[in-house]
């Protein structure tokens, strides 16, 4: 290991507090990373008050267990599979079809949901219940703004400062340290694989935004103006030759760098024969939670070893 | 049909196979990425035996071409020509212009076989040397019009073929119906159903292609083989009857050999819509109604035709794709109006 990659390595030990060094690229480092950082804070988050919650959205799960309000979450919905004291794998609830009379029967003060799918928002308002809606994040700010919201709503806005003060210094510390290992290779180009029909997203989305300050733009740039989840042509992608692929895929559809390097025509494209191919997780790389910093971390990884 | 007729006719099946040349020519030329459209041509001269011309296509650009372009033209043609044919025949043997290859629950069946294999364990099945997904969605459509034809015969599909018509409705709605709920129940594939359902052509190989060609040679062989039969049936299940004709038994050979053909191209491309009703219907207005010359003409224009639909899914939207199926249906909706506005189908 040369000394430069040693220093970057050390350096983004230090930034994430993760045992990987950057050049491992195929085990998936925010793997390794989950559960440590923004996530699992310890010290005082606030002594919280008796607001009795049921969270339909999994991003509010991973954002309420953050800021130290776990044990106010009465029920959680299926999909809430971190972390996993959450209990969302054996849980009945949908959010996408909420049975509004199971949550009813569980007497919660507030439902947590990502959007209204119908009227759910008026028939609990009729029963006395109320409802915090947290749509997906266009932003980060949006994500800072969420966890505020949920620490007032809560009693932990102690918690809740800490998990938005610690998601600021760890993203701000990952893209320094990235920058300065890509230097003079700012115009990195990435492929972010939705799925295994090649949905991808432009840089205008929430992740596209968090991957800009790396010195990343998307191979999806290029399309019409709004459509920012495109289901991208794969001459588009192979002959775009980007610099490194990320995989958001790798749960949902099983794909990894030996699945991509022995798709036809893709065996010689630069990012497969560097091995710059990046598997994350699916739940992580969907969510806008304090994990936002585990997927900027997987990335900033990338950044600084891509090529080499 | 009298002799002379049918040799005054014979020019239109040659002039078809030169159309399906030259859409494949244009659909392996025209792409959003790749050398210029015109020396895709000359490269595939170049390829002949004994030939040889520079055509300036460098080999990274002919493995973009040979691996990712041409797989998709060539399933394109494959599923059109299955999907026209399967059309045709579904609308003789049913003595109905208005039915595809998708009403006895082709379709269904498979979307729920699709559904299934995505809500188990999809990442699971990664390793194992055969893709199940095609396999299931195959078997799913398979399943689910014997089970319309089990039901059309127990209401006496001997004596109309509107019962299995409607039986097929039936375990339409029942088969989706059971797919909607496995989904709500797995919210989490979703997307991948959806993206499933509206189409792969986007994502060919030449795996997709070895996959169906089998099931395609056999089901089409069969379908061509039926075609005077499919004629005869054109008097009436009586008529034909008298005139020695076992309709049962041809009913049961063609919607079989069609669903076994829908089942296969299903299974590796999702649902194309409108191409099994209006290819066999703009060939009859052509070509009249005899089915000696609506199928064989069905199976190459309808190749013709998706290899072309599916060239604006590629480029117009580049670097993005446009579903073919959503091509299809936006071509053939108003042609399927026009249709009916002329009422120019012959039965």
């Amino acid at each position: 290991m040369s000394g430069k990659r040693f220093a970057i390595a050390v350096a983004l030990v230090s930034a994430v507090a993760l045992g990987a060094c950057g050049d491992n690229k195929e085990a998936s480092p925010n793997d390794k990373i989950s559960g440590a950082t923004c996530s699992d804070l310890s010290g005082d988050l606030g002594s919280g008050n008796d607001v009795g919650i049921i969270s339909l959205s999994p991003t509010a799960t991973e954002m309420l267990y953050a800021i130290g309000a776990g044990d106010q979450v009465i029920a959680v919905d299926n999909m809430s599979n971190f972390p996993e004291s959450a209990g969302g794998a054996d849980s009945k609830l949908s959010g996408f079809e909420p049975n509004v009379e199971a949550i009813a029967g569980m007497n919660p003060d507030v439902v947590l949901i990502t959007y209204d799918p119908g009227d759910l928002v008026t028939q609990l308002q009729n029963l006395g219940i109320d409802t915090w809606t947290g749509p997906a994040a266009m932003s980060i700010d949006d994500s800072y703004q969420q966890l505020t919201e949920l620490g007032d709503l809560t009693g932990h806005e102690t918690g809740a400062a800490k998990v938005v003060d610690c998601m600021k210094a760890e993203i701000e510390s990952i893209t320094a340290t990235a920058q300065q290992a890509a230097v003079g290779r700012e115009d990195l180009t990435y492929y972010f694989e939705l799925d295994d029909t090649y949905y991808s997203i432009t840089s205008n989305t929430f992740i596209g935004q968090l991957l800009k300050p790396l010195g990343l733009s998307s191979i999806a740039d290029s399309v019409q103006e709004g459509n920012d989840w495109p289901q991208l042509n794969i001459e588009t992608i192979v002959s775009s030759d980007p610099d490194v692929i990320f995989l958001a895929d790798s749960k949902c559809c099983a794909q990894d760098a030996a699945t991509v390097a022995s798709r036809p025509g893709w065996s010689e494209m630069t990012a497969v024969l560097n091995s710059d191919i990046v598997a994350l997780d699916d739940d992580i790389a969907s969510r806008w939670g304090p994990r936002v910093v585990d997927l900027v971390a997987a990335v900033g990884n990338a950044v600084a070893s891509v090529g080499k | 049909m009298k002799f002379n007729g049918s040799l005054k006719q014979h020019w239109r099946l040659p002039v078809a196979v030169l159309a399906m040349i030259v859409a494949f020519v244009i659909g392996v030329s025209i792409g959003p990425a790749g050398p210029s459209a015109w020396r895709v041509p000359l490269e595939l001269i170049n390829r002949l035996p004994l030939i040889s011309l520079h055509s300036g296509v460098s080999g990274a650009e002919w493995n973009l071409i040979w691996q990712i372009r041409m797989p998709r033209v060539v399933l394109a043609g494959l599923v059109g020509a299955m999907l026209s044919t399967a059309g045709a025949a579904y609308q003789g043997v049913f003595r109905n212009p208005l039915i595809d290859p998708y009403l006895l629950g082709v379709a269904a069946g498979a979307g729920l076989g699709a559904t299934f294999i995505f809500t188990v364990n999809r990442a699971g099945t990664s390793s194992w040397i055969v893709d199940p997904l095609p396999l299931t969605a195959f078997a799913g459509g398979l399943a689910a019009v014997a089970l319309t034809y089990l039901v059309g015969a127990a209401f006496g599909v001997n004596r109309s073929s509107t019962t299995l018509v409607l039986a097929g409705v039936a375990v339409t709605s029942l088969t989706t119906a059971v797919q909607t709920f496995v989904l709500q129940r797995n919210t989490d594939v979703v997307r991948q159903v959806y993206s499933w359902i509206l189409g792969r052509l986007s994502s060919a190989t030449w795996s997709d292609v070895r996959l169906v060609i089998p099931y395609v040679a056999l089901s089409l062989t069969a379908l061509l083989l039926h075609r005077r039969l499919l004629d005869v049936l054109r008097v009436g299940d009586d008529e034909a009857r008298a005139l020695g004709v076992n309709v049962e038994r041809v009913r049961l050979a063609v919607v079989l050999a069609a669903t076994l053909g829908t089942a296969a191209v299903v299974a590796v491309s999702g649902l194309i819509g409108f191409v099994g009703i209006i290819v066999p219907h703009a060939v009859r207005m052509v070509a009249g109604s005899s089915y000696r010359l609506v199928l064989p003409l069905s199976l190459v224009t309808g190749a013709a035709f998706l290899i072309l639909a599916d060239i604006p899914g590629r480029v117009l939207d580049k670097p993005a794709e446009t579903p073919i199926g959503v091509v299809t249906a936006f071509l053939g909706a108003p042609f399927f109006l026009l249709i009916l506005r002329t009422r120019k189908v012959s039965e």
